[in-house]
C-alpha cells in the first residue's frame, strides 16, 4: 500500500499512467471497435477530421479509416515497445550479472563487448539490421531488442558490483551455496527495482525507433503502426496535415506517458530517493 | 496496303505549317482556338531551365540510353527519323525514304548541308558507321535487330544510305528514334575503343543544341547550334538542365520560378494538379506515345501451385480494383489497359476479353480453382511511396477475395535481384514498348526470353507455344494488316490465359511554363522537343 501510496503522490505519474491506461485499453478494444482492417479503403480519400461521424480523424491517401488505423497501430507499437524491451532485458541482464558477479578477465571481456555495441550509433545499427533481415516483425523486435541493450547490462552489473560485498551474499557464500544460487536468489531479486524502472522507460525509446523505421519505410508492411502513419503522411502535410499529425501526436502522448509513469515508479521503488525530496 | 507500300515522303513542313495556320486561324474565328500556340510565330531566343531526374550517368547516347540521358542527349544527338503522336516517321536527318515493294529494301535520303557540331560535314558514312558498326557493337536494342534482320546497310552516294534486310520486318520503320538509333560522328569514333573515347565526355552530334558544359551535381548547360541544318531553328538559346534530387525541393523550385519545366515523373504523383493549377503552369500528358509506360503485376508462374492456374489468375484479375488504382493511387493519371499493348502502341486491339472489379466472380473463379489458402506475397517495387500505396490497395484486393496475401519489402538493388531470379511470388514491373510490339511487348511474353539476371524479360516463366508463334510471325508478317490480324489474335490469347497482371498504362505528365511554346511535338516529348520550342 505504501508503495501505491508514493507513487500517486507523483501527479505526473498517474497522469501518465492515465494515459498509458487508456492507449492500452484502445489497443485491447481495437477489434471490438473497428472490426475491419485498418488497410481497407472505407471512403473518400482526404476526408478532414471532424466533419464526418464516420471518419471521427478523417481518412488518409487512401481513404483509410485514420481512427482505425491509429488504435490498431497501438496494438502493434504497444506489443513491439514491450517485446523488444524483454528481448533487451533477457540480453542485457545476464550479461550485466555475470560481469559484475564473477569480475576480474571475465568482468573485462564483457564490458569490452558492451562497449563495442555502445559505440555504434544504435539507429543506424537497428536499419542495418532490419535492412539485412528483411523488414519484418521479428526482425525489428530483435534488431530493436540488440541495439538497446548495453544500458541494462551496465546497470545489473553496477546493482551487482555493490550488492555483492554486502553481509547477506557473504554469509550465502559462508554457507556453501552455489553461484547460480546466489545470483538468482540473493544477488538479481534485490536489482529488479532498477530494472523495471529502466525497461519501463525503454518501451518509451522502443516504440520510438520502431516508429523511426517504419517511417523510413522499414516497418513490417503488414502491420498498421503508427510510424508507418506519420510516414505515409508526410508528403502530404501541406494539404492533409492530420494523416500524420494524429499518428505522431499517439507516439508523442504514449512515450510522454511511459516517461512520466516510469519517473514514477522510480520515485515509488527507491523510498529515500522519495523521501528525500519532500 | 500492298500496292501502296512505294510511297515518298517529302519534306513538306512549311506546308503543313501553313495549311495548319489556315485551319488555326479558321477555327479561332469560330471563337474555339484549341491550338493558339501554333498559330504565333516562334520567337527567337531565351533560356529554358529544365528539371532533369536523376542526374544522367552519361550523355553519350549511343552508350548509354538511361531516361535521363535520353532527355538532355535527343536535343544534342539526331537520328534519321523522329515520330509523331501516332507514330508515324517524319523527316529528321533523313530529308526523306522509300521502302521496295517487297518490303525488303529501305532507302533513305539524306538532308543536305548538315554539319557536325565541331563544323565536320555529315554525310552517308557517318550513318553506314553509327548503324552498321558502332550501333552493332554497342546498342542493345539495335543489335539484335541488326544482327537477326539485316542483310548489310550500303552507302549509295553521299546522301543516301541503303538497308537492305534479310526478310520483311515492319518494326524496322518505328526504329530509328533518338535514343534507338543515334548518329554518332565517324571521324571521331572509328577505330577507337568507343567506351573509352574521351570524346564521351563531350558528347557531339548533329542536333539543334550544343554541349556546353556539366557541372556535375549542379546542371548540365546546352547552347544553340547556330549552324543547325533545319533554317530558323532551334529558337531557344540556351537551355539548363537542373539536377535537383528531391522531388518536393523540384516542386518548389518550379513554384519559385527557378525552373521552366517539370519533366514526367520528377515530381510526386500527388503534386502534379496542385502544380498544373498554377498561375502560368500548363500540364500535358503527350510526348510519351513512343514509350507508352506500361505496368502490371507479375506472377511467378514457374513457381506453380495456384499462380500457375489460369483460372486463379483470372480471380486475381477480377479482384484488383484497377479503378481505384488509377483514380486514387495514381491520382486519376493514367487509363486502363485491355491486355498486354497499349493502345498508344502500334497493333492494339480492344477486342479482347474484359475484366472488371467484381469481388463475386473472383471468389468464385479462386475456389473453382482449387486454392486452399496457400500463402502469397506481393514483392513491392520500392520506387516510392505511390508504389507502396499501390501495393497496399491490391493486397486489401487479393484478401477481400480470400486470398492469403502479404507484403514483402525491399530495396532497389534487392528488387532487382529477387525479380531477376524469380525469387518472388507476385511483383510490379512497368516497361517502355517502344512503338512497336515486336521490340517492346513481345520480350515479356516468349519463352526464348525467360532469362535469369534481368528483371525486364519474361520474368514469370509463362510458355505457350502458340503466342511464341504468333509474336515470332507477327514480327516479319509482310504487311500492316497481316501484321494487325496476327496481333490481334496474340492479344485475345494473353488476356484470356493472363501471364501478368495488367494494371495501368502509366502517364507521366510534362508540367511547363504557358510560355514555354511547341515543347512537346513528337512520340518522346522533351527529348527532342527543344528543337522546335520557343519562349515568348
Amino acid at each position: 500500500m505504501n508503495f501505491l501510496k508514493r507513487f500517486c503522490r507523483n501527479r505526473g505519474a498517474v497522469l501518465g499512467l492515465v494515459i498509458l491506461l487508456a492507449v492500452v485499453a484502445f489497443a485491447l478494444l481495437a477489434p471490438t471497435l473497428f472490426p475491419q482492417s485498418p488497410w481497407r479503403p472505407v471512403g473518400r480519400p482526404f476526408l478532414a477530421p471532424f466533419t464526418m461521424e464516420r471518419f471521427p480523424l478523417g481518412t488518409d491517401t487512401l481513404g483509410r479509416n485514420l481512427a482505425s488505423g491509429l488504435v490498431h497501430g497501438a496494438r502493434v507499437s504497444l506489443m513491439i515497445g514491450v517485446v523488444s524491451t524483454l528481448v533487451a532485458l533477457l540480453i542485457g541482464v545476464p550479461l550485466g550479472a555475470a560481469a559484475g558477479y564473477a569480475g576480474g578477465f571475465v568482468d573485462d571481456a564483457l564490458m569490452r563487448f558492451t562497449e563495442f555495441f555502445q559505440t555504434i550509433p544504435s539507429f543506424a545499427l537497428a536499419i542495418v539490421l532490419v535492412a539485412i533481415l528483411q523488414p519484418q516483425l521479428g526482425s525489428i523486435v530483435l534488431a530493436i531488442g540488440v541495439v538497446s541493450w548495453p544500458p541494462v547490462a551496465r546497470l545489473v552489473r553496477g546493482e551487482v558490483l555493490s550488492l555483492k560485498s554486502r553481509e547477506y551474499v557473504q554469509a550465502a557464500v559462508t554457507i556453501g551455496q552455489s553461484t547460480p544460487r546466489i545470483i538468482f536468489s540473493q544477488v538479481l531479486p534485490n536489482t529488479i527495482a532498477p530494472i523495471i524502472v529502466m525497461g519501463s522507460l525503454m518501451i518509451g525509446s522502443a516504440i520510438l525507433l520502431e516508429s523511426a523505421l517504419s517511417f523510413l519505410g522499414l516497418g513490417d508492411p503488414n502491420l498498421m503502426s503508427w510510424g508507418y502513419m506519420v510516414g505515409a503522411g508526410r508528403t502530404r502535410l501541406l494539404d492533409a496535415w492530420w494523416i500524420s499529425f494524429f499518428p505522431g501526436f499517439a507516439i508523442f502522448l504514449t512515450v510522454l506517458a511511459l516517461n512520466l509513469a516510469g519517473e514514477g515508479l522510480n520515485d515509488a521503488l527507491n523510498p529515500r530517493l522519495a523521501r528525500g525530496r519532500e | 496496303m500492298t500496292s501502296a507500300i512505294r510511297r515518298r515522303v517529302g519534306f513538306k513542313q512549311t506546308l503543313a505549317f501553313k495549311a495548319t495556320l489556315a485551319l488555326t486561324t479558321a477555327i479561332a474565328a469560330l471563337g474555339l482556338a484549341p491550338m493558339g500556340a501554333l498559330a504565333q510565330t516562334p520567337k527567337a531566343g531565351g533560356t529554358v531551365h529544365v528539371v532533369v531526374q536523376p542526374e544522367p550517368p552519361m550523355l553519350m547516347q549511343g552508350l548509354n540510353q538511361n531516361g535521363p540521358t535520353n532527355m538532355v542527349a535527343g536535343n544534342i544527338y539526331e537520328s534519321l527519323l523522329r515520330y509523331d503522336e501516332k507514330l508515324t516517321p517524319m523527316p529528321s536527318l533523313a530529308k526523306s525514304w522509300e521502302v521496295s515493294a517487297d518490303s525488303k529494301v529501305y532507302t533513305f535520303k539524306l538532308q543536305e548541308g548538315v554539319k557536325w557540331h565541331d563544323g565536320k560535314p555529315f554525310s552517308a558514312d557517318d550513318v553506314v558507321f553509327s548503324l552498321d558498326k558502332f550501333h552493332r557493337e554497342v546498342h542493345p536494342r539495335w543489335r539484335p535487330i541488326v544482327n537477326a534482320q539485316v542483310e548489310k546497310i550500303e552507302k549509295v552516294d553521299d546522301l543516301t544510305v541503303k538497308i537492305t534486310l534479310k526478310q520483311p520486318f515492319g518494326p524496322m520503320i518505328t526504329t530509328q528514334e533518338v535514343a534507338s538509333a543515334p548518329m554518332i560522328p565517324k571521324h571521331i569514333y572509328e577505330g577507337t575503343d568507343y567506351r573509352a573515347n574521351p570524346a564521351n565526355n563531350t558528347p557531339m552530334g548533329t542536333g539543334p543544341f550544343k554541349f556546353k558544359e556539366w557541372k556535375k551535381g549542379s546542371y548540365i548547360h546546352l547552347v544553340r547550334n547556330p549552324d543547325y541544318w533545319a533554317k530558323g531553328k532551334p529558337a531557344l538559346d540556351e537551355i539548363y538542365w537542373q539536377i535537383i534530387p528531391d522531388a518536393a525541393a523540384r516542386a518548389v523550385a518550379y513554384e519559385t520560378g527557378k525552373v521552366d519545366v517539370l519533366t514526367g515523373g520528377s515530381v510526386d504523383v500527388y503534386d502534379v494538379q496542385r502544380l498544373a493549377k498554377l498561375p502560368n503552369s500548363c500540364m500535358t500528358t503527350k510526348g510519351w506515345e513512343m514509350f507508352a509506360p506500361h505496368a502490371w503485376m507479375t506472377v511467378n508462374i514457374a513457381k506453380g501451385g495456384p499462380l500457375a492456374n489460369k483460372q486463379f489468375r483470372q480471380g486475381m484479375m477480377y479482384a484488383i480494383d484497377r479503378e481505384f488504382g488509377k483514380d486514387v493511387v495514381w491520382d486519376g493519371l493514367g487509363k486502363l489497359p485491355t491486355g498486354p499493348i497499349s493502345s498508344k502502341t502500334k497493333f492494339y486491339s480492344a477486342d479482347v476479353p474484359k475484366y472488371t472489379y467484381d469481388v463475386a466472380k473472383a471468389k468464385e473463379l479462386i475456389k473453382a480453382s482449387g486454392y486452399k489458402g496457400e500463402p502469397l506475397k506481393i514483392l513491392a517495387l520500392p520506387y516510392g511511396e505511390v508504389w507502396s500505396r499501390w501495393a497496399e490497395a491490391i493486397k486489401q484486393n487479393f484478401a477481400d477475395a480470400g486470398i492469403n496475401i502479404a507484403i514483402e519489402t525491399t530495396d532497389v538493388p534487392g528488387w532487382t535481384q529477387k525479380a531477376s531470379n524469380g525469387d518472388f511470388d507476385l511483383t510490379f514491373n512497368f516497361l517502355y514498348q517502344l512503338g512497336d510490339p515486336a521490340i517492346g511487348v513481345a520480350r515479356n511474353y516468349i519463352s526464348t526470353n525467360i532469362v535469369k539476371g534481368n528483371p525486364f524479360g519474361n520474368q514469370g516463366a509463362y510458355v505457350n507455344p502458340e503466342v511464341d508463334k504468333l509474336f515470332a510471325e507477327a514480327a516479319i508478317a509482310p504487311t500492316d494488316a497481316a501484321r494487325q490480324e496476327l496481333y490481334n489474335k496474340v492479344q485475345k490469347v494473353l488476356v484470356e490465359d493472363l501471364p501478368v497482371l495488367w494494371l495501368l498504362e502509366m502517364e507521366f505528365p510534362t508540367i511547363h511554363r504557358c510560355n514555354v511554346k511547341n515543347l512537346v511535338t513528337t512520340a518522346i516529348g522533351v527529348n527532342d522537343g527543344f528543337r522546335d520550342a520557343w519562349k515568348e
